[in-house]
């Protein structure tokens, strides 16, 4: 299964490209203009991580961001306003190139991997995710086209209010 | 990706090839019937029906059910099309985060230039 989208860095924005290499699991791949280490650094020190981790478009941020980035190790992310939040247990650490972690907050969270593989001063990151069955990948996948359905409910929601108390004024 | 989509398809378009199978998705988009209702519908054995609604199971295409001792068939959702969907946007996820990252790797790199080869925390 090597067929996937391109993944060719460009002059501007390097691309990510996902796919799906099997019923259980997902790949995501991109490449940063920068060395293994500084990439590796910017995914375990939490006060960098939490700079990059939400995405401003999620219209979240986060509250707190604990990581004890070692085998065994714990970490916690939770997100402000709704206290939502992951966590889980590091399997491997291994400077610079690669790191395995659990996903522990619902039943059926993948195991997720992430190499670092540099290359001309460049870094290639591959991230894997291996759900433990198919049935949870895809609820997975629905779970997030549903939350997506449910922002646009709320929003609907909150438009008819907003009508309906503009018309009382 | 893109080969997995490629053998929905396959199963879909091979599902879509037969008069019959077409006209039980037409059935089907009608109302919920059972294999024994879309036998006598198309004048067929059970044996022969439920092959060809095996083969619409398989595509996605239809979704079947039994209760007791009947079975029962509904018109699937395209899974594919849903699919589709989601990954894009997980890939949107993904590629505003690596973005972001970029800034932070940058902002490192520079950092390392002004620091020499100093000692990093």
């Amino acid at each position: 299964m090597d067929a996937k989208r391109e993944s060719e860095p460009t002059r501007m924005k390097n691309r990510t490209t996902v796919e799906r290499k099997s019923e259980r699991e997902l790949v995501v791949t991109r490449t940063f203009n920068g060395p293994a280490r500084i990439v590796f650094e910017a995914w375990t020190k939490p006060e960098l991580f939490k700079r990059w981790w939400v995405p401003k478009s999620m219209g979240m941020s986060l509250r707190s961001c604990e990581m004890d980035v070692r085998v065994g190790g714990k970490y916690r992310l939770e997100f402000e306003p709704d206290g939502i939040a992951f966590f889980g247990t590091y399997l491997e650490v291994t400077p610079h190139s690669r790191l395995v972690w659990t996903n522990e907050e619902g039943e059926g969270g993948p195991v997720t991997s992430v190499t670092f593989e540099e290359k001309g001063g460049k870094t290639l990151l591959v991230l894997h995710e291996l759900y433990p069955s198919k049935e949870a990948l895809d609820a997975a996948g629905t779970g997030a086209a549903d939350a997506m359905g449910e922002t646009f409910a709320q929003l609907d929601e909150l438009l008819v209010t907003l009508g309906a108390s503009m018309q009382r004024s | 990706m893109v080969q997995f989509a490629q053998s929905r398809f396959d199963a879909s378009f091979a599902a879509l090839s037969d008069a019959t199978r077409r006209g039980v998705l037409e059935q089907l988009g009608r109302s919920d019937a059972s294999i024994t209702d879309l036998a006598e519908k198309f004048h067929m054995t059970l044996t022969g029906m439920k092959k060809h609604v095996g083969v619409l199971e398989r595509a996605g295409l239809v979704i079947t059910e039994k209760v007791g001792r009947v079975r029962t068939c509904k018109l699937g959702l395209c899974r594919l099309e849903e699919e589709g969907a989601w990954i894009e946007r997980y890939r949107q996820l993904w590629g505003e985060r690596f973005d972001e990252l970029d800034n932070v790797v940058e902002e490192l790199k520079r950092k390392e230039k002004v620091d020499g080869r100093k000692k990093r925390k």
